[in-house]
């Protein structure tokens, strides 16, 4: 063990973390939007109890997504200084731009949310949940093209001894930053249909308040089959920006090992990293590597052996991380569409088998996020920055062992911690359903 | 030039305006057994900063962000260098903004309490922290092109100390006097009580600073090239006095006001004497980092400048009416059956 090695850990544990509850945000807070705007435009209260049912969980969740983003700012400068001053002059700027325009949004109309019920008219706090959720999305939006541009440099030179920004139209117009804020988002969106069809399901198991949960399943059911379908559409064009930008980390993905025209996939199939080639490939699909790569069937897939193995990223957990997550994602446009289906009659508390497949179902499409996160961040190793900077030349000279030590236990120990005090309460929360009296309840104010 | 003095310019105002809206959270929290002495106090105590915490917080990440874009070489070497500091001070601020969320979330009394110290101590901490961070720059870090020769122990020299318990004072009174002006009968007077306590204190440490920053810093050397920008310390000594003033007055909105103008003009003294360096070294001026040779490319600047024109003042308009809306004093009896609240 070393700084560096001690330090990838540390991103990974913080960042996972932290990814545990940024994608539950992004499509919740649309949806809690989505409710109060029905509140407030039907007058029927069963929007408001959904509002604010749901809305309690996407607080509770919502609090250490925020408190855990900031650690990621910082991480950039305590522990990958090098990187920072490498390429502060370009990769700064979107964060810097993310907080401006984004994160001061979000945070202060949360605010206006949380505090406001009888402060401010219906109608404005309702645009305040909708601010927040515009602010939330458009925050992923710049740490996107961040991360973009760290797969797929654009708009840059190098030059006084570090890459200097030449075009921020490029950097904001990257396919790849773009094509992942896409598909982040949908995917995000998913976690959170599931989340809430789940916790319906877990009610209308028990028979609590059966029409409130049927109509919180469908909303979740419609909102789900709509994102998982566009996580399909949207990963098949981020699959091909790989293959065309990135093709090492595309190579890892499929676990190509020789160069070859009109590669098919093997359903079946496990890498073999030592002996550089695959230990068992079985149940081949024609062509369709090469369909998915370039949309071409006769296309070229550049193998591994076309790289330096010093260049190459770790194979192994790139492919299965690949594998997981387009696995769960297929898994969950069917579950959708059943659920979808199902959810238009009335009937759906009686399909109990199903509601308990949607209950268990939850942490599917956290799991399949993170998974895409392995992808795309081992993936693009040895780089940091693709083809510009390797890792190991990014990480801070002036730390030592001791002081990453410490703070990656420190990390561990608290997160594990609030993690944990996080979940109790979010599954407590959602146990205790919703408030039914109805007449206790705070309403928007009249109009001010 | 013109762009790196702009971005200087906005790093310091990005840092003032952060302590000052901050201040009054971190404050009122390290108030927070003092001023709250039963639990429904103390949810007023945590209710009252509820609406406007994490906007504020914000601030900083904004600062941050811009050190990133404007000066990224300061960005990560002020990281890096003051990396165990800055460990403790994202727990603290962690744990600081999850207490206020979690507190209310379960009934129990070891529970309330549990979270009750980790608001005063996860406000007092990043308190001092900045504190003690911010005087060690002003006096300069020792650092040379072989990089970094200090370590948390070396922080703590009585300089940096000194000005760790000045920012932790000039919290204290503010988020008294926030307290006092957002709450009402026996809490508000108790708050009044506080702020006058503690005042002459911080009167005693803010004379000691401003007699120490002489032999302990370059910082004066600006002012006497330029005695035009005493307007900053001066102002910042008024006000002080107008604290005090104006309490004895009865008038707690325009003594917190008056507060405010005291940590922006304590902040924007630090930085004018710092210009033009962001992190001087106290090993040799050619290895300081300053708004000229730790900055990005003109073209960088200029793209961050006219976002920054753009965004800024709109984050300053919904500000202002946030403030507006939640201008009202908070009583214990509003948050009784408040689900909503903390």
């Amino acid at each position: 063990m070393d700084v560096l090695t001690l330090s990838r850990l540390q991103f990974a544990v913080t960042g996972m973390f932290h990814f545990i509850f940024v994608p539950l945000t992004l499509g919740i807070s649309i949806l809690v939007a989505y409710m109060e705007t029905r509140y407030v435009l039907s007058g029927d209260e069963t929007w408001l109890r959904m509002t604010k049912f749901w809305g309690k969980l996407f607080l509770i969740n919502f609090a250490l997504g925020v408190v855990t983003g900031i650690t990621m700012e910082f991480q950039f400068g305590m522990n990958w200084a090098e990187y920072s001053r490498y390429v502060g002059d370009i990769f700064g700027a979107p964060l810097a731009i993310e907080a401006t325009v984004a994160f001061f949004m979000e945070s202060v109309f949360i605010g206006v949310w949380i505090f406001g019920w009888n402060k401010v008219s219906k109608r404005l706090h309702a645009i305040s949940i909708w601010l927040v959720a515009i602010g939330t999305n458009v925050s992923a939006l710049w740490i996107l093209l961040a991360n973009g541009w760290m797969q797929h440099p654009v708009g840059y030179v190098l030059r006084n001894g570090r890459a200097e920004m030449t075009d921020f139209l490029a950097v904001v117009t990257n396919p790849i930053g773009l094509i992942k804020f896409a598909h982040q988002l949908v995917s995000g969106y998913t976690v959170a249909a599931f989340f809430i069809m789940g916790i319906s399901a877990y009610h209308l198991l028990k028979g609590n308040q059966p029409a409130f949960f049927k109509r919180s399943f469908r909303v979740g059911a419609t909102f789900g089959v709509a994102t998982a379908f566009l996580v399909l559409v949207t990963g098949d064009f981020h699959a091909v920006e790989v293959a065309r930008n990135q093709p090492a980390k595309f190579a890892a993905m499929e676990s190509v090992w020789e160069t070859r025209q009109g590669l098919g996939m093997y359903l079946l199939l496990f890498p073999d990293a030592a002996n550089q080639c695959n230990s068992v490939e079985a149940l081949c699909v024609p062509k369709l590597v090469s369909i998915l790569a370039y949309h071409d069937p006769e296309s070229t897939i550049k193998g591994l052996k076309e790289y330096l193995p010093a260049e190459r990223p770790p194979v192994l957990p790139v492919f299965l991380s690949f594998r997981a997550m387009a696995g769960l994602g297929t898994l969950f446009i069917g579950l959708s569409l059943l659920a979808f289906l199902m959810s238009r009659g009335d009937n759906i508390d009686r399909r109990r088998w199903f509601l308990r497949i949607m209950l268990y179902a939850i942490p599917l499409p956290y799991l399949a996020n993170q998974f895409g996160w392995l992808v795309a961040e081992i993936g693009r190793q040895p780089w940091i920055v693709y083809g510009v900077m390797k890792t190991s030349d990014a990480v801070s000279k002036s730390i030592d062992m001791a002081q990453v030590v410490g703070s990656l236990v420190g990390f561990t120990l608290l997160y594990g911690f609030l993690g944990v005090v996080d979940i109790y309460l979010l599954a407590k929360y959602a146990r205790k359903g919703p408030d039914e009296d109805v007449s206790a309840m705070i309403k928007p104010a009249g109009e001010v | 030039m013109e762009f790196q003095i702009i971005w200087f310019v906005l790093w310091g105002v990005l840092w003032s305006v952060y302590f000052m809206l901050d201040g009054f959270v971190m404050g009122s929290g390290m108030l927070h057994h003092i001023l709250g002495k039963n639990d429904g106090e103390r949810r007023v105590m945590i209710n009252i900063i509820g609406p406007v915490w994490d906007g504020n917080e914000v601030w900083l990440i904004t600062a941050g962000g811009a050190t990133f874009a404007a000066f990224p070489t300061t960005y990560a070497l002020m990281f890096s260098y003051l990396y165990t500091p800055l460990l403790l001070l994202l727990f603290a601020l962690i744990v600081r903004g999850v207490s206020y969320e979690f507190r209310g979330k379960e009934n129990g009394a070891t529970w309330k309490k549990g979270w009750d110290l980790a608001i005063a101590v996860c406000n007092f901490l990043p308190a001092l922290l900045f504190g003690v961070a911010f005087g060690n720059i002003f006096r300069g870090l020792p650092m040379d092109g072989a990089g970094y020769h200090g370590s948390l122990l070396y922080l703590l020299n009585p300089y940096g100390l000194l000005t760790g318990v000045l920012f932790v004072l000039l919290f204290v009174v503010h988020g008294a006097l926030y307290a006092t002006v957002k709450t009402t009968g026996e809490l508000s007077a108790r708050a009044l009580g506080v702020a006058n306590k503690v005042w002459p204190v911080l009167t005693v440490v803010a004379v000691a600073f401003l007699a120490y920053t002489y032999p302990a810093t370059r910082l004066y050397d600006n002012f006497l090239q330029h005695p035009v920008f005493l307007v900053a310390p001066l102002l910042a000594v008024a006000a002080l006095l107008g604290i005090r003033v104006l309490t004895a007055q009865q008038k707690p909105l325009a003594a917190f006001a008056a507060s405010c103008i005291t940590i922006l003009m304590v902040v924007a003294t630090g930085v004018i004497g710092l210009f033009p360096n962001l992190i001087p070294s106290n090993m040799g001026a050619e290895f300081s980092l300053t708004a000229f040779n730790s900055s990005s490319s003109l073209y960088t600047l200029k793209i961050m400048t006219v976002v920054a024109a753009i965004f800024v003042p709109i984050v300053i308009v919904y500000k202002i009416w946030v403030y507006r809306v939640f201008r009202a004093k908070l009583t214990i009896e509003d948050l009784v059956g408040n689900k909503h609240a903390y």
